[in-house]
């Protein structure tokens, strides 16, 4: 078998250095499983064939038109980015607990944090979280520290499925009006349909109180062109949309971002600069004091394996855009939803909701979404989201073509006949 | 940028620039179609400056690579991390989560138009349920600790469930790996300590003591094999007793390499258990994730699982819905989970097959345990000459008179080409040393790490100890400044 070195020899003369007869000595008196229901080993070849079969019968974002959003985004990735994540040095590299030999992830999760801080316009920010979905737990939990408080109010349109997440991590807690019980107030922006959010408003709202502002970003290119929340306390969410392909919900990218008076408190890891014994610049992890691999059960969080080569994969892919390219991508994702917002609202009966909004957007249909969607996977065009009340969420990126849409809105025009 | 710090380049040992101490172009590495709107519907203006590097593709690939060469790896040497079975990561994986119907489809995609990738998370709910004995199979958690939470939560909705609302106590042994109490903290539980110090184990008698009567006790979490690296051999009584009581038994599956494919994890009594994908499985560990930690659990708690589980409708796979199973706890995590890293954990396992995987924990033992007796004469192993597992457990006792401490001897490994085992874990030994070789290791390597290990203990004895002091001196950086990067932390450029 190919990925197992040892042979029949080394295995008799290891063994007979241990002084055991065969390996049975080492699973002396435990419930041993002689024959498992499962098939034996494979080679490539067959595994590969095997495994397109499953791939194949999936719909992929580039087979066809796709108007699909809704916090996950289907954006170009540079050839670049997949060079270097593959790359043996990170990709099978481990978390940088010597540093002496993991300068290079180390240098990479200092870029990655400075470049995650000038985004959301806040100071510090950590190595990565799972997803924007469980970072925005984790921003909740942290509010509730910093101010001893219990309640936990969401303001506007979160993401449905990042709600979810936040009842089954602080389920009790959450509140519907702001009061002096208030720990955070959760804001969206752009919110779950698409529109951003007024900073000011809820800010104002939170000083009143003294409570804790968190902005949750679900598509981070959104910053490319809207202000950063840098009057918010905590700016957390998801940044899939740079480097890191959709691949079915996961992995994705966590970003968590605060103010340094926070720091303390902060979940993850985070790396610092600091200097090695001849006096030369260096990385390390640092703060692990608030980690549970030395606080156990007062630890911060209990988050150890984050999200690594992908936040690499997105500081590659921002390295490569850079200040002008990003907002460029930022700008161009606006133009092509502004495009997409007049071909349908050309449609006789289809009106678009939302008066602002980045490259995501609410239609409003003569009849209900989920029919229209299903209708138009059979003319190999993936819609949208469906939601309640005839409303469908769509979005465009720049992988959205003028011909897409074309397609799309006489499509639509025709299934809404 | 600095000029001093590029100055000091040697051959192929670079010094590397942060990417903001590059002069920057006036352009793009990505060559974007130009926007020419000029009214935007944003409802603001468009922002100004953030404070991105700005770079070519040729500088920006450089910059990486330059980067790559500083990082040790699996692919360079031996990675012995106790508890974190550092095995090669096969290249087919990779290849493999590459396919295009892979990595280009939405979470929210109708499920008629994913039908490939539903088909896949079941196959691997199949194999998890098969080799653990545990049926019932999430795949959402996105890494071990996360799994903890998952199973934790489980085990919690299922007293509420029940009316037990008032088992509010975790056992847990104080070996535990740390994300283990701190799980538990987040689920609201306290811990009960169950001391092991005497001979690594859990023994039934301090497992009696530390359960009582069983009234408040909601669960016992457990590493096994532990991470001594011992298999619990009184675990099964502690069960019954578990159970018994009302109890639930969470196992920490981070050590599964040594049993996979031979026992299952039901056999001892467990009820449930996260699985490390990047361990056992193989999937990489990306200098830091991402990882997955999918929950198995008995069918005591099938009903409480967090969701979305696959399930298949005559020949139909789809995402369960709320409708389809209202006493879970809930979601946990945006979506179904780490699908790219499914693809390859069940790459791996159709490689390998069950055939395969009996010899992959057997493996793993045998390297450990010939590791244990070849190093017996120079280190002190803690809790004897016992048979271990996948990993053994040394200490510094026989060298930190001579003022040579664990940290020294780790150093000293990356001075000789390796990475050091996992130190100062666990808490409950001083100056810890757990030795994990994994299978994927050729006896030429372990016989390797063998004489440098023989070569360190014989130059504390000789009084040859200096030197240990100041290791490594060959890597990218020597012995860094850890006290300073913590009292005033710079944490951006």
């Amino acid at each position: 078998m190919r990925y197992l070195p040892l042979t029949e020899d080394d295995r008799a003369a290891m063994l007979k250095d241990v002084g055991v007869a065969s390996v049975d000595a080492f699973y002396k008196g435990l419930p041993l499983t002689p024959k498992f229901d499962l098939p034996d080993h494979q080679g490539e070849m067959e595994i590969e064939r095997l495994m397109s079969v499953l791939s194949n019968h999936n719909r992929a974002a580039n087979n066809g038109p796709f108007f699909l959003g809704a916090g996950v985004y289907h954006h170009h990735i540079p050839a670049s980015v997949d060079y270097i994540i593959q790359r043996s040095e990170f990709l099978t590299s481990y978390t940088p607990y010597q540093p002496e030999i993991a300068q290079g992830t180390l240098q990479v999760i200092f870029e990655f944090q400075t470049m995650i801080a000038r985004l959301t316009g806040q100071d510090i920010a950590n190595a990565s979280m799972y997803d924007g979905a469980t970072a925005c737990a984790e921003a909740a939990l942290m509010a509730m520290r910093i101010t001893g408080r219990a309640d936990i109010v969401i303001a506007n349109e979160l993401h449905p499925q990042y709600h979810e997440v936040l009842e089954s991590y602080v389920g009790d807690n959450i509140a519907t009006c702001v009061s002096e019980d208030t720990a955070c107030v959760i804001i969206q922006s752009p919110d779950f349909f698409g529109k951003p959010a007024n900073y000011a408003k809820w800010r104002e709202e939170c000083d009143a109180v003294g409570a804790k502002l968190i902005v949750v970003v679900t598509e981070i290119l959104s910053l490319g062109l809207l202000d950063a929340p840098s009057m918010a306390d905590i700016v957390c969410g998801e940044a899939q949309s740079i480097g890191i392909p959709m691949s079915y919900g996961g992995p994705h990218l966590g970003f968590f971002a605060c103010r340094e008076e926070y720091l303390r408190q902060m979940p993850g890891r985070l790396c610092g600069e600091t200097v090695d014994a001849d006096g030369r610049r260096s990385f390390v992890l640092t703060l692990s004091t608030r980690e549970q691999h030395i606080r156990r059960e007062k630890a911060t969080s209990n988050i150890c394996t984050n999200q690594g080569l992908c936040a690499l994969a997105f500081t590659v892919h921002m390295a490569l855009l850079g200040e002008v390219g990003f907002k460029q991508l930022a700008r161009l994702n606006h133009e092509r939803a502004c495009t997409l917002a007049d071909a349908l609202s050309q449609i006789n009966g289809v009106k678009v909701l939302n008066e602002t909004f980045f490259n995501e957007f609410l239609v409003e249909l003569p009849k209900p979404a989920d029919e229209v969607v299903k209708a138009l996977i059979d003319k190999n065009i993936i819609a949208g989201y469906a939601l309640d009340k005839n409303r469908l969420l769509v979005t465009a990126t720049e992988m959205t073509s003028e011909h897409d849409i074309t397609i799309f809105a006489n499509a639509l025009r025709g299934v809404l006949k | 940028m600095s000029e001093d710090l590029i100055g000091a380049s040697r051959a192929l040992n670079y010094e590397e620039a942060l990417l903001w101490e590059y002069k920057a172009g006036d352009g793009s590495g990505v060559d974007l179609p130009q926007p020419k709107i000029t009214k935007l519907r944003t409802g603001q203006a468009a922002r100004e400056s953030i404070g991105l590097p700005q770079l070519k593709e040729p500088q920006v690939l450089r910059h990486f690579v330059r980067l790559s060469t500083k990082n040790f790896s699996i692919d360079h040497g031996f990675f012995p991390l106790g508890s974190c079975t550092m095995k090669h990561n096969p290249r087919l994986n990779e290849k493999v989560a590459r396919m295009r119907g892979f990595g280009n489809i939405h979470p929210l995609q109708p499920q008629e138009t994913v039908q490939g990738a539903l088909a896949l998370m079941f196959e691997l709910q199949n194999w998890l349920g098969e080799l653990t004995g545990l049926r019932s199979v999430c795949l959402t958690p996105a890494a071990g600790a996360h799994g903890e939470l998952a199973g934790l939560m489980t085990i919690k909705r299922a007293h509420e469930e029940n009316g037990e609302d008032h088992r509010t106590v975790i056992l847990c042994p104080d070996s535990a790996h740390g994300t283990n109490p701190a799980t538990a903290a987040m689920c609201g539980y306290t811990l009960r300590v169950i001391p092991t110090k005497e001979n690594g184990c859990v023994t039934l008698d301090a497992f009696k003591e530390a359960l009582g009567d069983g009234a408040d006790v909601a669960g016992m979490m457990v590493t096994n094999p532990n991470t001594c690296g011992l298999f619990e051999s009184e675990i099964t009584e502690c069960a019954k007793l578990l159970h018994a009581a009302g109890g639930y038994f969470y196992c920490d599956g981070a050590n599964f390499n040594a049993l996979v494919g031979n026992v299952r994890p039901a056999d001892f009594g467990v009820d449930v258990m996260h699985i490390n994908l990047h361990k056992t499985f193989s999937t990489p560990h990306g200098g830091g994730g991402p990882g997955s930690g999918p929950i198995c659990v008995a069918d005591s708690l099938k009903a409480y699982l967090p969701f979305p589980c696959v399930i298949k409708d005559d020949d139909n796979f789809r995402l369960e819905t709320r409708e389809d199973r209202p006493t879970s706890f809930g979601r946990l995590k945006g979506f179904q989970g780490q699908f790219g890293m499914f693809v390859r954990a069940l790459t791996y396992m159709i490689s390998h097959g069950a055939d395969g995987l009996r010899q992959v924990a057997q493996d793993a033992v045998l390297n450990a345990n010939y590791i244990r007796v070849k190093l017996r004469d120079d280190f002190h192993a803690p809790f004897g000459d016992k048979v271990c597992m996948h990993e053994a457990l040394f200490t510094d006792k026989l060298q930190k008179d001579a003022g040579v401490t664990t940290l020294d001897i780790a150093k000293a490994m990356i001075e000789y080409g390796m990475h050091p085992m996992t130190v100062y874990f666990p808490l409950v030994v001083n100056g810890a040393m757990l030795v994990e070789p994994t299978e994927t290791e050729s006896k030429e390597t372990i016989d390797r790490f063998v004489a440098v290990m023989q070569k360190i203990a014989a130059d504390v004895r000789a009084g040859d100890t200096e030197k240990f002091h100041d290791y490594p001196l060959s890597s990218p950086r020597r012995r860094l400044d850890e006290v300073a990067a913590a009292r005033k932390p710079k944490l951006t450029a």
